[in-house]
């Protein structure tokens, strides 16, 4: 709430600065977008969403890259997705297969130099992270990370030191102004996939001029992923977390029974993941990934900074430690003190089957 | 081959910040001060590479004012060969750290750049990739596992992606920027200490590098995060989805 409160009063101040020439300003947007399975992904879309705050007249063009029919695919998914998509590149390619930072860069720039937008946006994942900055500096322009409130289209808040300050910053550089945005920040409206009627027009990026060189110098091997029966952890309702309390991978399961009881997604902790009980990318955190579901249950987490930053804006907060003194009781709504050995069987058998 | 590594002095991972009452900013006098931690596994990802007969020299760079010469030391206890400290009071952005990485890769023609993927104190994971993209080398961020070819003169790096682990071939000289899974860093012993007052630490400045500090970014407010009321502790399991189904309505 304070925050909103803060959101909004920097908004007013910025609002008081450019309500002479500068609010009839027009702001173009590039929204660098990713995709998967002949679908844009979610986090990308919520990029688009964050656009909205950017004010004036905003155009908002979406880049996606790929080859073959599953990007084509994503292309016209992605012009029907959002409202506020006025137009989509398509950038196709063997050099985009895989969505590797040196050409996407480069895309970046060259579209960046035919198009002059005043923003360029991306969502802050592993995608959006590798390639971003490295575009920025291709442009000569200061990248802004993690943003998760835009007061205007110069000023931003984004969390710093693992989100115990937040950080109001202007851009005061040259076009384009570049951003990546915290997703969780900026949910998708329920009813905005299917309020469109009309799809935005697809153009194919010229790629005649495209420098092929850089490409060359990074080949993708493999990606190994793990199985995915559960909701993704990025985008999940509810989320369960196990941390070094859960002492192996055997209990552990004990975790995912409970989440597959709450159709959850399953979250872990630093130690968790390196005591070998899960795979990394489930771990939460300030390197991990960042979730703010409605219903955050923590069982056997002792609530260190670290974790604590990438779960701290879930609705509502539930902690089952042993430990009456550890610290995640201090962010956790409802707090039990008691062995999750016995609390996890017992809330497997209490718990209301799901809608 | 040689090897930079880039080391950031950052407030210790392990404090709790306060920020200032004039909101300029987060309070950083009398606050323990360390290595980031991203930069430490950084620096022993390089140390494990020359102790493999891969590289002939370790070289750590820091940037900031006269204390980053104390983080310089850290790494050189560890095992670095010599460091370099680029001397500025100013506040440096991941642009500015960037072109001035860029320049000293200039001085010192190294066949790996190796730095943390984010410092715990801005969290902007930009470096790395900006420096990249400044080269035209190839990046490797988020490494959980780097692997040397000598005789191809490429990098193999394991990269901690959203969704599983991705595996890309670079061509060197690259960046790479490590992740927390990638090693455990040592611990410098106490005869390294000693030995590490005795390496070389070289000193520039950004004028020296010919790297102008412009800063696009100015930093309005720093405020404190919104505060979660204080919860509640209930007794029993019943009790628990009582209070989830009726007073928090997420059941």
């Amino acid at each position: 709430m304070a925050m909103l409160i803060r959101a909004i009063k920097c908004c007013t101040t910025l609002s008081r600065f450019s309500s002479l020439p500068f609010a009839f300003r027009s702001v173009s947007t590039l929204v660098l977008a990713e995709h998967e399975g002949g679908a844009i992904k979610a986090p990308s879309v919520s990029a688009v969403e964050a656009t909205k705050s950017l004010g004036g007249d905003n155009t908002v063009s979406v880049l996606l890259a790929g080859s073959g029919p599953s990007l084509h695919e994503a292309a016209a998914r992605a012009a029907s997705c959002h409202p506020s998509i006025s137009q989509v590149f398509v950038a196709d390619s063997d050099t985009f297969t895989h969505p590797l930072a040196e050409p996407w860069a480069r895309l970046v720039h060259l579209v960046q130099q035919r198009g002059r937008y005043t923003h360029i946006v991306a969502a802050s994942n592993s995608f959006g992270k590798n390639i971003l900055p490295r575009a920025a500096a291709l442009l000569d322009v200061s990248p802004v990370t993690d943003v998760i409130s835009l007061c205007g289209s110069s000023q931003f808040v984004r969390p710093i030191y693992a989100g115990n300050a937040l950080c109001t910053v202007r851009y005061a550089g040259t076009n384009p102004c570049m951003l990546t945005i915290r997703s969780t920040s900026f949910p998708i409206p329920a009813q905005i996939a299917d309020s469109k009627s009309n799809a935005a027009p697809i153009s194919q990026v010229d790629l005649s001029t495209f420098d092929e060189d850089c490409a060359s110098k990074s080949r993708y091997v493999k990606h190994t992923s793990q199985d995915k029966e559960r909701p993704d952890l990025g985008n999940a309702r509810v989320v369960v977390t196990g941390g070094r309390g859960l002492r192996s991978a055997e209990n552990f399961k004990l975790i995912e029974k409970l989440a597959e009881k709450l159709g959850a997604a399953v979250g872990a902790t630093r130690a968790a993941v390196d005591a070998g009980f899960v795979p990394n990318d489930l771990q939460v955190g300030q390197t991990g990934k960042i979730v703010a579901p409605e219903l955050y249950m923590a069982f056997g987490v002792s609530g260190a900074i670290q974790h604590i930053a990438g779960m701290r804006d879930s609705k509502v907060i539930v902690a089952v430690n042993k430990d009456a003194d550890a610290p995640i009781f201090q962010v956790a709504d409802y707090g039990l003190v008691g062995d999750l050995f016995e609390v996890i069987p017992e809330l497997l058998e209490k718990f209301p089957e799901k809608k | 081959m040689k090897i930079l590594v880039a080391a950031k002095r950052v407030v210790d991972y392990a404090v709790k910040i306060r920020v200032k009452p004039d909101r300029s900013g987060v309070e950083t006098q009398n606050v323990k001060m360390s290595m980031n931690p991203f930069c430490e596994i950084a620096l022993e990802e390089a140390l494990r590479i020359k102790e493999a007969g891969l590289a002939s020299e370790v070289v750590a760079v820091s940037m900031g004012p006269a204390q980053c010469v104390d983080t310089l030391r850290t790494g050189l206890a560890m095992g670095a060969d010599r460091g370099i400290h680029v001397d500025s009071s100013a506040a440096l952005y991941p642009l500015t750290v960037a072109k001035l990485l860029k320049a000293l890769v200039e001085v010192e023609k190294p066949g790996l750049l190796i730095l943390g993927k984010q410092a715990i104190d801005d969290d902007c994971n930009q470096t790395g990739q900006m420096v990249a993209g400044l080269l035209g080398w190839p990046q490797g961020t988020f490494a959980s596992k780097v692997l040397l070819d000598k005789e191809k003169q490429v990098a193999t790096v394991e990269r901690e992606v959203d969704g599983g682990l991705e595996t890309l071939c670079l061509d060197l000289p690259a960046v790479i920027t490590t992740d927390l899974r990638l090693n455990q860093p040592r611990y410098a012993t106490l005869p390294n200490i000693m030995k590490a007052k005795s390496k070389v630490i070289e000193k520039y400045t950004p004028e020296d590098l010919n790297v102008e500090l412009k800063s696009d970014l100015e930093v309005v407010e720093v405020t404190e995060p919104p505060k979660r009321k204080a919860g509640v502790t209930v007794s029993s399991v019943e009790e628990l989805i009582d209070k989830l189904k009726n007073e928090a309505d997420v059941i």
